[in-house]
């Protein structure tokens, strides 16, 4: 691996670790209203698919979604800014937690409906096969949203019409509190590839180089003009489906989450197989200070920032106004 | 040498036209629908690069879907639903994404994308091929619907669709496709949405009309004038946004109203504009506000149950007397 390449893949992994930690201790102050989800030990499967993107190419996310455009290059403040409903949030305190959209770093949104990015950004990718750029989509979603009809619908599409787009299914085994082995066929949702011609690739999502490297051929082929790839991450959520949820009687086994909090935990063996590669204890510490530093100014900046006024709540519904009655 | 301006065609063919001129017009726009490659043969998009062009699998919510990717980055789609049901099938992109992606992401998008439904009603289609669809939409702030009631309209809220930066939901009435008249030929001829039309001048009762519906409440002036009666018809054209005034200034001239809409009773677009009446209008009302509407049934199959359940010239007419 090249050394800026593991650098930054650190980096980000970290914003995310620390961004969504920050994230909980603010619900917890009551800083934050509504639901929020935490995406901590998928970042190896978020930061692997994103760092084999361009700036410019797309990415949709889902509605566990803090990590995405972090994955993907985003600054924080404005995504902190607006978990917090603050006007100077990305959305302008309009979206919240689950729909961090950030155009700068070519994320076309998140979705609150379970698998709403999967045809948009398989429409990006139309829309960049028509205008004849070589720009690629990337779509995450989970093991639950490949249950639904529009992951059918529109991997299809995507491989009669060959576009550039990368379906990349974070399997984290549970659909909210609902296992994967209840509500799927067969547990291996790569496989489903194979029923529309395309390829399907099976990774470790624990494992930030293995993700970078199928995510990269993925991008090459679709780059190509050779058409979709199904790349299925297996990965593991740490927290419960969404922050303060406890759901008495357990449906996870204890020894599972022991298993992949002290054995599978991405960001240390990230961590570990950096050192194994050369960099020193002393680079490490510099990119979790930087990341840290970050998080703070963050936290500060969202906290420091005002709330949307009332009124504004009339404005941006149409692209000229339109007088809408109160 | 005259130059033409305008040419005698149908409803339907205004559709195409329209369509036709702006997939000419800006490469960005795109087309995505059923069937449609099909056409193409027959001229349907010029001379266009047929990459621009996708028949889609039987897939409405994907391609749906798809469509709002492709208008928030940089295309300008036109989704072809076919029969109106069909955009039941499209409801979530259509609702959750398209419709308010511009203000849930504080405005970095623009969404603009056009569906185009075709209300095949009163053609002994049943339940699932009749309806007219457009209220539920009118409850979903951040659509813009059309319906436009003659060729002419068709082809300029077609255009205005296309070329609008939010997105547009084009509800055509499918008894009109044969329906002919002079089109305007001018490429960029556009009939602005939001604004109503008053088809026929009156002083004694306006007639508020949504699509197809507007012929029928014409016939119906027809005969009421031979009665003495003057009616204002005035079509909306534009559902949302609703244009207040037309409805309002119409109201201001004769004091009674009648709204005539193919839709069903309740919550239909009938029942917003009479709120609306009532509301905003009251003091200028001498009668009660009047709906001629579709009753609360699935359409049903056999013709003698289906054709008495639509406004029609003689239900409106006999609506309009009772307000006199």
């Amino acid at each position: 691996m090249n050394n800026d390449v593991d650098s930054e893949a650190y980096l980000r992994m970290m914003r995310i670790r620390g961004f969504e930690e920050a994230v909980t201790r603010l619900i917890t102050e009551g800083e934050v209203a509504g639901a929020a989800h935490s995406s901590v030990g998928q970042e190896a499967a978020i930061v692997g698919a994103c760092m084999a993107l361009r700036n410019d190419d797309y990415m949709s996310g889902t509605h566990r979604s803090h990590g995405h455009p972090i994955g993907k290059g985003a600054q924080l403040n404005a995504l902190m800014a607006e978990i917090l409903g603050k006007v100077t949030g990305v959305c302008k305190g309009r979206g919240g937690s689950m729909h961090l959209t950030d155009t700068s770093i070519g994320s076309i949104g998140e979705s609150a409906i379970v698998g709403g990015g999967i045809p948009l950004a398989t429409g990006a990718a139309l829309s960049a096969q028509v205008r004849k750029t070589d720009q690629v989509a990337l779509t995450f979603f989970g093991d639950g949203a490949s249950n639904e009809g529009v992951f059918h619908e529109s991997i299809n599409m995507a491989a009669i019409w060959k576009l550039p787009v990368i379906f990349f299914c974070e399997n984290n085994h549970y659909a909210a509190v609902t296992p994967a082995v209840n509500t799927h066929g067969q547990p291996d949702i790569a496989r489903r590839a194979d029923g529309y011609g395309i390829p399907g690739v099976i990774v470790d999502g624990q494992d930030f180089d293995a993700v970078f490297k199928a995510t990269q051929q993925a991008v090459a082929r679709a780059r190509a003009g050779e058409g979709p790839t199904l790349i299925e991450a297996k990965t593991y959520r740490f927290d419960e489906h969404c922050v303060g949820l406890f759901i008495k009687g357990g449906y996870r086994a204890q020894e599972e989450m022991d298993f992949y909090q002290n054995e599978r935990d991405p960001v240390k063996l990230l961590r570990a197989a950096l050192l194994a590669r050369g960099h020193t204890e002393a680079d490490l510490s510099a990119i979790e200070d930087r990341a840290q530093a970050e998080i703070d100014a963050a936290v500060t900046f969202a906290k420091d920032s005002p709330y949307p006024r009332p009124e504004e709540a009339f404005e941006l519904v149409h692209a000229d106004p339109i007088a809408i009655r109160r | 040498m005259t130059q033409i301006l305008t040419q005698r065609m149908t409803y339907l063919d205004a559709l195409g036209l329209a369509q036709r001129e702006e997939l000419e017009r800006d490469s960005s726009t795109i087309m995505i629908g059923e069937d449609i490659t099909l056409y193409a043969a027959g001229g349907a998009y010029g001379n266009i690069d047929m990459s621009r062009v996708r028949s889609a699998p039987i897939s409405e919510c994907g391609f749906a879907g798809m469509a709002v990717g492709a208008a928030i980055t940089g295309l300008r789609p036109i989704v072809d639903l076919t029969i109106a049901n069909f955009i039941y099938l499209a409801a979530d992109p259509i609702i959750n994404q398209a419709a308010r992606l511009r203000y849930m992401t504080g405005g970095q998008f623009s969404v603009p994308v056009t569906f185009r439904a075709s209300m095949w009603h009163n053609q002994a289609n049943a339940a699932q091929h009749s309806d007219r669809p457009y209220p539920m939409f009118m409850n979903v702030p951040g659509l813009k619907i059309v319906c436009p009631a003659t060729p002419s309209d068709a082809k300029g809220l077609l255009k205005a669709a296309i070329r609008d930066n939010d997105p547009v939901l084009v509800f055509e009435d499918n008894d009109l496709w044969g329906m002919r008249e002079e089109v305007p030929l001018d490429t960029d001829f556009v009939v602005p949405i939001g604004k109503a039309k008053t088809h026929r001048e009156g002083t004694d009762v306006t007639i508020i009309t949504v699509s197809g519906v507007l012929r029928h409440a014409l016939k119906a002036a027809d005969v009421l004038a031979k009665e003495g009666i003057s009616v204002d018809v005035v079509d909306l054209r534009t559902l949302l946004p609703l244009d207040h005034e037309a409805i309002l200034a119409s109201l201001a001239k004769t004091g009674r109203i009648l709204i005539a809409d193919a839709a069903h009773r309740t919550c239909g677009a009938a029942a917003e504009i009479a709120a609306i009446v009532v509301e905003d209008g009251f003091d200028l009302l001498k009668k009660p506000v009047r709906r001629v509407v579709t009753p609360d049934v699935p359409i049903p199959f056999a013709q003698t149950m289906e054709k008495q359940l639509y406004p029609s010239p003689e239900s409106i007419a006999d609506a309009v007397r009772s307000l006199m």
